[in-house]
This record gives C-alpha cells, sequence and structure tokens, in this order.
C-alpha cells in the first residue's frame, strides 16, 4: 500500500490544462463549462465500433488515461445507448454490423448525437465500399459531425466533441 | 511418393518460397496431400494458416494453400483442386484439417464463405463464419466471377449456438456491441448460478473484405491497407506485407530501415503491453494501475509521434523500406523515454506482485493449460504464457533480428519468454518481461542504428526502390507482432496489381483457446480473462 501512496504522490496531477498544446484546443476549463452550460450536466456518451481496425479505439481509450482525463471533465462514457446523448461511431460499417448499429441509434434516446469518428466513419477510408462494407456511418445513420483522421488522436477527438456539442444543441 | 515419412524428407522437396524467414513450397494432389498432413500432425509442426485462391481463369483449378510453422523453418502446401468444369453440380472440396489441427476449423470455414471450396470432415460445420447473410448464398466473393463491388441487403438468418442442458442451466448473451470500448463480437455463454459452463464465440461482425480489397489495389499500395487491418498491429502486418513483396521483388530492404522497422515494431509491442496491463488492472478492479499504465502509454506514443512522426504507425513501413530516418535529436529522447519506462515498469511489476486483492483475482483464474495449449496449436503470447516456448524472433529470426540475439545483455533474458503457469497473472508476467526485454532490445537498436558502419551516405538511406514484379509469383511475409505470428501471402499479378493477398493473425489459433480458459471460472471474471488474452477482432475478420 505504502508502494502505491508513494507512486501517486510522485506522479501528482498529470491532467494538462489544455488538451495540448495546440491553441485550437479545448482547454479543460471551458470543455466544462461548455458541457455544464449546454447541458446543465455531464455528456454521456456511447462508443459504437461499426467494423473499424480497432486504431480508432486506441485513440479514445487515450482520453481516459490522466493526461486528457476526459471523465474529470465531464464527459462519460456509457455502457448502454439508453443511457447516451452522443453516439461515437468508428469504421467503415461492415455489412455483419449494419443492424446493430441500427438497433443502438434506435435505442438511443432522442435527441441525439451522431459523431463519425476516423477516416473510415467519415468517407469508408481505405476499405471503401463492397459486398462486405457500406463505407462511411452516413451511409447507414445520419451523422451530425464527422472527425477525420487515421485514427485521430486525442485532443482532436476532444475538439470535435466540444464542437458537435456546441452546435448541436442537444436540449430541446 | 512414399518421401512423405521424415519431415527433414519434406522440407527436401519443393522449391524455396520467396519469405523474410525459411520457407518452402510443395505442389501436391489429394493423396499427398492427405498423407502430408498426417505426417505433420505427429511431428512439432504447427499450423499457421490456411487460404485458397481461384485460378481457374488461369488453368481451371482453385488452389487450397496451408502454411505450417517448422522447428526450424516454414513449409507451404499448395494443392490444386480442378473445378470438374464450369457448372458441375458439386461444389470443389479438399479434405479438410481439422482432425488433426483443431484451429483450422474456423479457418475452414471462411474460406468455403469466401471461396466456396469445402473441407471434407467427418462432421462438418455448415454454419458461416463470416457470412452472417450479408450477402447472397450463392456469391463468393473471392471467385473472379463473383460481383464484390455490389451491396447487398442483410437478410439475417438465425445462428444456432450449441445448448447445455440441465438443471438451472441458462444462456447469457452478449454483444456483439460491447460495454466497453472495444471491438465488436459476440459471446454466448451457458451458466449455472455465475459459473461458466460454456462459451462460444461468434466472430465475424468485422468483417470488411479486405482479401477482395487488396485485388484492387496495385502492389505499392497493398502495405496501407495491411497496416489498416488491425490498428494495434500496424507495423507488424504491414511489415509483414512489405515483406512478401520485397522477397517476391529481391529487394533488399536498406539496413538502417531494417532497424528501424525493428525498433517500430518493439515500440509497437511495448504500447500494447503498457495498455494491457493496465487494462487488466482496472478489470480487476484496480484502478491505479490503469492510471499508471496508461500514462506509461501515453509517453511512449509522444515519443513516437516526435521519433516516427505519428503516435500510431499506420504509414511508417513502406515498401522498400520506412517512410523516414529517425530525426536529429531522436537517440537522446528515446533514451530518455526508455529510462523513465523502465523505472515506472520496475515499480510497477513490484505492485502488481505484491497487491493482496490484486494477486486474488489475477492467480488460478482463466487458466489455459499447456497440454491443451499445444494440442489447440496455440501462438503467441498466450502459447507462452501456458509455457509453450515459441517466438518467431527466436525460432525463425529474419533481419535484423538475427543480429541480435547474442547482443542483448545479461540483463534481458532471452526469447522466447515463457510462464508455466497458463493463467491471467501469468500473461501479465510475460507481459511486464517482454516490456522490458524490449526496452533493453530497443537500446540495441538505437546503439546500432547509430553506429559508424551505418553512417556512411549510402548508408543513411532508409529505402530501396523496388523493380517491378513478374506475375503470378507469391511470396510470404511473417513477422512476430506483439499478440504473436503474423502472417501475409501475396501473389502477384500483372502490370503492378495484386492479385491474391492473404493475411493470417495469430487470433485464429487463439480464441478458440479463451473457451477453454474461462471454463469453472464465475461470469464476473471473463471480462479479466478476455483482456488479458487480448485478441484481435478485426485482424481475425478481415
Ligand atoms: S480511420 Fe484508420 S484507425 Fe480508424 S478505423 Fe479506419 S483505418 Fe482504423
Amino acid at each position: 500500500m505504502i508502494d502505491v501512496l508513494t507512486r501517486m504522490l510522485r506522479t501528482g496531477v498529470l491532467t494538462e490544462p489544455g488538451a495540448g498544446p495546440e491553441d485550437s484546443a479545448p482547454t479543460a476549463e471551458i470543455l466544462h463549462n461548455s458541457l455544464y452550460g449546454l447541458l446543465g450536466r455531464a455528456l454521456s456518451i456511447r462508443h459504437v465500433d461499426a467494423g473499424s481496425c480497432n486504431g480508432c479505439e486506441l485513440e479514445i481509450a487515450a482520453l481516459h488515461n490522466p493526461y486528457y482525463n476526459l471523465e474529470g471533465r465531464g464527459v462519460h462514457f456509457v455502457a448502454s445507448p439508453r443511457h447516451a446523448d452522443l453516439l461515437l461511431v468508428t469504421g467503415p460499417v461492415s455489412v455483419n454490423m449494419e443492424e446493430a448499429l441500427k438497433r443502438t441509434y434506435d435505442a438511443a434516446p432522442d435527441p441525439k448525437l451522431v459523431i463519425a469518428l476516423g477516416d473510415c466513419a467519415s468517407c469508408g477510408g481505405v476499405f471503401g465500399q463492397n459486398y462486405a462494407s457500406r463505407g462511411a456511418i452516413a451511409n447507414v445513420i445520419p451523422v451530425h459531425l464527422t472527425i477525420p483522421g487515421c485514427p485521430p488522436d486525442p485532443v482532436t477527438i476532444l475538439t470535435g466533441i466540444l464542437k458537435a456539442v456546441r452546435t448541436i444543441r442537444l436540449t430541446a | 511418393m512414399e518421401v512423405f515419412v521424415e519431415q527433414g524428407e519434406l522440407m527436401q522437396q519443393g522449391a524455396d518460397l520467396p519469405s523474410n524467414v525459411e520457407c518452402r513450397r510443395l505442389c501436391v494432389d489429394r493423396e499427398q496431400w492427405l498423407q502430408t498432413v498426417q505426417t505433420l500432425s505427429s511431428s512439432a509442426a504447427r499450423l499457421l494458416s490456411l487460404w485458397g485462391a481461384d485460378d481457374r481463369d488461369r488453368d481451371g483449378c482453385f488452389r487450397i494453400y496451408a502454411a505450417w510453422l517448422l522447428p526450424a523453418s516454414v513449409l507451404v502446401l499448395e494443392h490444386p483442386i480442378d473445378d470438374g468444369g464450369l457448372g458441375a453440380a458439386t461444389a470443389p472440396s479438399y479434405p479438410g484439417l481439422a482432425r488433426f489441427f483443431p484451429s483450422a476449423r474456423r479457418m475452414q470455414r471462411a474460406l468455403h464463405d469466401l471461396l466456396g471450396v469445402v473441407a471434407e470432415e467427418q462432421e462438418r460445420d455448415e454454419r458461416g463464419w463470416l457470412r452472417h447473410g450479408g450477402w447472397p448464398d450463392n456469391l463468393y466473393p473471392l471467385r473472379r466471377d463473383a460481383d464484390g463491388h455490389q451491396s447487398y441487403p442483410v437478410v439475417s438468418a438465425a445462428y444456432p449456438f450449441v445448448t447445455v442442458q440441465g438443471d438451472g442451466v441458462h444462456e447469457i448473451a452478449v454483444g456483439p456491441v460491447h460495454a466497453g470500448t472495444i471491438e465488436p463480437g459476440h459471446f454466448r455463454f451457458s451458466v449455472v448460478g455465475e459459473k461458466m459452463l460454456r462459451l462460444e464465440e461468434r466472430l465475424g461482425y468485422t468483417h470488411k473484405g479486405v482479401a477482395r480489397r487488396f485485388q484492387e489495389l496495385t502492389q505499392l499500395e497493398g502495405h496501407r491497407l495491411a497496416a489498416r487491418l488491425s490498428g494495434d498491429s500496424a507495423v507488424a502486418f504491414s511489415w509483414a506485407y512489405c515483406a512478401a513483396l520485397e522477397s517476391v521483388t529481391t529487394t533488399p530492404c536498406p539496413g538502417r530501415a531494417t532497424l528501424l522497422r525493428a525498433l517500430a515494431l518493439e515500440h509497437e509491442r511495448m504500447a500494447n503491453h503498457l495498455g494491457d496491463i493496465g487494462a487488466i488492472g482496472n478489470d480487476a478492479g484496480f484502478a491505479f494501475g490503469f492510471t499508471q499504465f496508461s500514462r506509461l502509454k501515453e509517453d511512449l506514443l509522444r515519443a513516437n509521434r516526435s521519433v516516427f512522426g505519428a503516435r500510431y504507425l499506420m504509414d511508417y513501413v513502406l515498401p522498400g523500406g520506412v517512410a523516414a530516418d529517425l530525426p536529429q535529436n531522436a537517440h537522446s529522447t528515446l533514451l530518455n523515454v526508455y529510462r523513465d519506462l523502465e523505472a515506472g515498469v520496475l515499480a510497477m511489476r513490484a505492485i502488481y506482485g505484491e497487491h493482496a486483492g490484486l494477486r486474488d483475482r489475477l492467480h488460478e483464474t482463466g487458466r489455459l493449460g499447456r497440454e491443451i495449449a499445444e494440442q489447440m496449436g496455440a501462438l503467441g503470447l498466450p502459447a507462452r504464457a501456458s509455457g509453450v516456448a515459441c517466438d518467431l524472433r527466436a525460432d525463425h529470426p529474419w533481419a535484423p533480428y538475427d543480429k541480435l540475439l547474442q547482443k542483448l545483455s545479461d540483463k534481458a533474458p532471452l526469447w522466447p519468454i515463457t510462464h508455466p503457469d497458463g493463467d491471467v497473472a501469468a500473461r501479465v508476467q510475460v507481459r511486464f518481461d517482454e516490456l522490458l526485454q524490449c526496452l533493453e532490445l530497443c537500446r540495441v537498436l538505437l546503439e546500432e542504428i547509430s553506429s559508424p558502419a551505418l553512417s556512411g551516405p549510402a548508408q543513411r538511406s532508409v529505402q530501396a526502390a523496388l523493380p517491378a514484379a513478374a506475375p503470378y509469383r507469391l511470396g510470404m511475409g511473417l513477422i512476430e507482432g506483439w499478440r504473436g505470428p503474423v502472417m501475409v501471402a501475396l501473389e502477384t499479378g500483372t502490370d503492378g496489381a495484386i492479385r491474391r493477398c492473404h493475411a493470417h493473425d495469430s487470433s485464429w489459433q487463439n480464441w478458440p483457446l479463451l473457451e477453454y480458459a474461462i471454463l469453472g471460472n464465475i461470469v464476473p471474471d471473463f471480462p479479466l480473462i478476455n483482456k488479458s488474452f487480448n485478441l484481435s477482432y478485426s485482424g481475425q475478420d478481415g
């Protein structure tokens, strides 16, 4: 236990004031305040892998590390689409995931936001469309915002989430 | 051919197959296929992959290929099947391998889904593996006369899972959309109370038709798709692809680029191991472990960006070499990162080893015995954690690993790193040990990269030009990725086209092991056990 405590103390607080060095990156405060102002509570995100290569997932997972500290900024990943304000969808839509994606979309309560994350989700990426791939997410469910990149880095994802929440009012 | 008796003799047969490892190719008829498979099954051979091609446009045949890892080389069997003329009433078939090599079962189903060639088995599983009703029953996308471009409406059909009967037995269905940020797949548990009696996996959800997609790309574009088969193994897959292409065109990759590829591959291994150890801690209720390791991983990814130009190296390995040399200050940056990583990993290893709560969750959980691992043809990290010593970097060393083995100091254990226990704790331990070995290896690689022998202007090149490849040549790339072996078999077409490209991830071999490892464990431990294997969905589904 002593070891754990010592290491915690030595590590200190790593969360960066801004989500990254770039000017355009949202600061913790802006993100937090924007979300709070818009929703009056935390933003709940449901991630859906509609056929991705797992690269985009790794960068979403990175948002939970102490540098980005997404949960600490009022963004919460939930286990069920029924609890979600926003669907963060990755991958080209594989034909085998089409039905599951549609069902997940239907299960999310209105009003709902959909972000297509990554090049594949935005336009089909390197996989394109064929007998097994429907390409972009927008070919299957309505999409509000795309975040390009292969995979997009955590700062880009964070910026995109904020942009989506800002531009599209969730509260009726 | 009575020569098919001894493995040594087997290797005398056939011809060299261009590859980054020692590899032979043997063309056999039906009888010889049967005999050879039987001979291999009674030897130390492990099935690596099974795939097929439609060559009816060239010689009226389908071709089935199977690759085995032998102790010192790789053997590829090639079996042409005459399709019996156009419109033949019965589907073309070949003698199945599953009786001798259980890991072939799902590969045979996938091969049927894509090519419409049937594996003859006493009890053939006729359920589709990649085919979930998304395209018509009579469409086999890898047949050259099939229209793989079209979109078809999904017609979902029932998928009968094997049921377990008994007092109080019930089923839990999970997926394909999982509760966390992970890939999609379906797990069907049969449980009594909280005890798992049986698990049946159904995968294939992320099948994107990559084999077909490869055929629309040129040979000089294929590495981009290869890198995206499984984003966490981008370097391994793109290297395997490039190794296959370079072997076919007999283009040696410049020495410096070879070292840089190895450096990138080891970084990939470390990033994944760091992430996994943290995530396993998290699943065992030890959030502190997750925080610490996700931080260490982020440090490494940031170092990647500064020295390789990207956090994930999707486009770093290219045919003929790598995208760029290290920038000027890379050495000192990396040495600092390695030093901090090592300190962090050592400290955390001690904490993981002593934390009573964690030990309680990890030890004896999800045990995969050595015997089952061997019978089932386990490969890569899960095999090593069950005491099976196998690591391509040691067993079939390719450049630059062939030279590195003796340069590792006493500090780092030699490959392959194994653990006898086969439980979650063992899979964690192997990752810890591999991390430390990687760090040592990366330092050696850096030293090599900056050695005077490589500092002349001619040696600074990191990319060789590739001559045009002759058509209809087969090449093989084999790389030990962080999960295990990653293979790419590439057949060239005319005018720089890809005629056929088959990529294989060792998850094919290892997913069925998870069904054994969970037996008798409780449902709440499943996420933990699953995470300790951390197998690929996309890399397998294709
Ligand atoms: S955008 Fe890139 S990282 Fe994301 S799923 Fe597509 S290939 Fe993978």
